[in-house]
């Protein structure tokens, strides 16, 4: 075997070895970051807008017998517990598409949220829940599940969700719906929006 | 043409066996009892009594002719409602029970349906009527007396106490009243002031032959055998209870002669009805009482009209409204949650439908909405979410052995006191869509009139249950008609014929 065929051996040993230890660096080495969970439109193209995440936030249908989902941009949160707030907020204050109503109290506020390891949500209201319903059970049904459906329809990590007043354990909002046991979501009292 | 005309034969065959067994089974039914007495002031006359599955009925007729009172047929409600001078007692078919001016009455058989005559216990006439009547009515079973008004009919006890000779025997009268003795040879006549008596018939023994009413209706005879001497007798009077004491002694002529001892004994009593247990099983199935919970009250005023109507008020006027049919109309015991205008936890409304052991909880409430032109009725049942379910599914499944006096134990379902409804959600899903039925006959209803949801009163009921919104307040024509007299009575009148409709059934699921 002359010296020649040494040397190529010799190479393609080499560039064997080297492809197993770069196969070996990208399997155990740093991974590449994955893509948002969420369906983010984040405006990465200029930092200095405010990344966010598209939600599904529910409001009153036209004749105030359903909820519909509404598609809104909402800020993107580094945490559950911090997405799960910015997402209430919405629900609470987004003004509802036209000729759809709003099914919460003005006013009402999110005093806290958070996640068990169980998947519980855990979402407390201020009394203006109460104290601004205007009643009936087909409007608090709405109400609770407005809350409930945007939590559960956003956060995978919420499986279940209950409803707190002012740091409190509550009966009901309005005097019908029990509200002492966390809520799956319900998706009977949803109907598509036209809105797209 | 042989097999034609044998056809023929052989139906005609099963028919008169057929009406031979429906004969029989009738006769059984309706055997003839010894007829009651009705004593009054103005005499006596004859109740015709009869025997329904052993027990002993009166024809509502018969009252009628006897006591002056109305009696009228509701055939909707399945019942029968007696009225005198205003006052009414509403008893409805195969219910051992009665309504008297509200108050549910037990009766010890159930009120039966024959064609065209009401058949009820005799004791519906001491329980029901005298209720309602204005003079008194007692039912002296044993004696086969009624009483009526204010007649002086003293229950009189006859009792040899030893054969002796002396024989000593006693009559009691109760309530006391003066009392003559006439001894007479071979006899001793007691003669009592009263309209009549109330006898029991005695045993008789020694020398007393035999003890007996007299000719008079206020009188008792003592009939000494041939052996007996002359009789004395005492009066004394004890606890308003006046007692004859008589001892009779041997006559000279039999002072060697051993009286005989034997007692005989007492006549046998007026027919004893035997108790037939189809009707004891038919009253603890049948249903008793009923609950109507009015929405909201007090502070909570509920839903509150454009025009200022308020829920709370609604609620209230047409639970009454109910109230009043169920009453009337059923016979049934019915609950108001509250009766006035005041704040009610839901707890404790579900308490007073578990406490009162209630057949049924209808909740009623006045809806309101998003938008003004919603309207209709809705009706609600719960909806359990699966956490509960299986909750409940463990409990029911595991039970808990508890030990018993007797030893051994007893398996007891543990169930979550505010998850009660889970027992009941095949039934009030049944009520849902019988309340829609009856309610889309006179009201307008919502494009969803059943709904399922987690409605809090609702959960911890231990009965069937559901939850009625009967319009839109915030519907400014609703609230107008919500206002009115005739909307609440045809939204009572819905609801109760709801209820007739799902008594039966239930009542009829629950029969074995």
């Amino acid at each position: 075997m002359s010296m020649k065929v040494w040397w190529l051996a010799f190479i393609g040993g080499l560039s064997v070895l080297v492809l197993i230890a770069i196969s070996i660096a990208r399997m155990y080495g740093p991974q590449e970051p994955p893509p948002p969970e969420q369906p983010s439109t984040a405006a990465a193209a200029d930092p200095k807008e405010t990344a966010h995440i598209t939600a599904t936030l529910f409001f009153g249908s036209p004749d105030g017998q359903s909820l519909v989902p509404v598609r809104r941009d909402v800020p993107l949160a580094s945490s559950v517990v911090e997405q799960g707030r910015q997402i209430l907020a919405a629900q609470l204050s987004a003004e509802p598409p036209a000729s759809h109503v709003g099914v919460i109290p003005a006013g009402t506020t999110v005093r806290a949220f958070y996640v068990t390891d169980r998947g519980d949500a855990f979402v407390d209201l201020s009394p203006d829940i109460m104290r601004g319903h205007p009643g009936g059970s087909l409007n608090e049904l709405l109400t609770v599940y407005a809350i409930v459906n945007a939590v559960t329809a956003n956060l995978p990590a919420a499986r279940r969700v209950q409803i707190l007043v002012d740091g409190k354990e509550a009966d009901t909002i309005a005097g019908h719906v029990d509200l002492r046991r966390p809520l799956t979501r319900n998706d009977s009292l949803v109907r598509e929006s036209d809105e797209k | 043409m042989r097999s034609c005309g044998a056809v023929p034969l052989r139906t005609s065959v099963v028919a008169i066996l057929i009406l031979a067994i429906v004969a029989t089974t009738q006769g059984q039914d309706s055997s003839p009892a010894t007829p009651l007495t009705l004593v009054s002031r103005d005499g006596r006359r004859t109740v015709p009594t009869s025997l329904q599955a052993g027990r002993e009925v009166v024809a509502l007729d018969d009252v009628a002719n006897l006591f002056q009172v109305s009696v009228k047929e509701d055939a909707l409600a399945g019942g029968v409602t007696v009225s005198y001078r205003g006052r009414t007692i509403v008893a409805s078919a195969n219910r051992p029970m009665a309504s008297v001016e509200g108050r549910v009455v037990s009766l010890p058989s159930p009120v039966v349906r024959a064609g065209r005559r009401w058949l009820v216990p005799i004791e519906f006439l001491s329980v029901a009527l005298a209720s309602i009547y204005d003079q008194r009515i007692e039912l002296r079973r044993t004696s086969r007396l009624l009483i009526v008004g204010d007649v002086r009919l003293p229950r009189v006890t006859a009792l040899v106490e030893s054969p002796g000779p002396p024989t000593r025997a006693s009559i009691d009268i109760a309530p006391s009243t003066a009392v003559a003795v006439n001894a007479e040879p071979g006899r001793l006549t007691v003669r009592i002031d009263a309209d009549g008596l109330d006898f029991t018939p005695a045993n008789a023994g020694g020398l007393i032959d035999r003890i007996r009413p007299g000719d008079q209706p206020n009188t008792i005879v003592v009939t000494l055998t041939d052996a007996a001497g002359t009789a004395r007798s005492t009066v004394t009077t004890e606890n308003n209870v006046a007692r004859v004491l008589i001892e009779v002694p041997a006559g000279a002529a039999s002072e060697s002669r051993a009286p005989s001892p034997e007692v005989r004994p007492p006549t046998p009593e007026s027919p004893t009805a035997v108790p037939d247990p189809r009707a004891a099983l038919a009253a603890i199935r049948t249903w008793q009482t009923i609950v109507i919970d009015p929405g909201h009250g007090g502070d909570d005023v509920g839903v509150r009209g454009a025009k200022g109507a308020e829920e709370k008020q609604l609620t209230l006027d047409i639970a009454r409204r109910l109230r009043t049919m169920v009453e009337n109309r059923l016979g049934l015991r019915v609950i108001l949650t509250r009766d006035d205008d005041r704040a009610i936890a839901l707890d404790q409304r579900a308490a007073v439908a578990n406490n009162g052991k209630a057949n049924l909880l209808i909740s009623l409430h006045v809806n309101g909405a998003l938008v003004p032109e919603q309207a209709g009725a809705e009706i609600f049942h719960l909806q359990l979410d699966r956490e509960s379910a299986e909750v409940v599914r463990v409990a029911t499944a595991e039970g808990t052995a508890l030990p018993t006096l007797g030893g051994g134990t007893r398996r007891l379902d543990l169930i979550p006191w505010d998850l009660a409804q889970a027992r009941h959600l095949d039934e009030s899903s049944v009520l849902a869509s019988v309340l829609q039925e009856e309610l889309q006959r006179q009201i307008p209803m919502s494009t969803s009139p059943v709904r399922q949801a987690p409605m809090r009163l609702l959960a911890a009921a231990n009965m069937p249950a559901a939850l009625i919104e009967v319009a839109y307040l915030t519907n400014p024509e609703q609230e107008a008609r919500l206002n009115s007299d005739d909307f609440k009575t045809v939204v009572a009148q819905a609801v109760f014929s709801a209820i007739v409709r799902f008594r039966a059934w239930s009542e009829e699921s629950q029969t074995p």
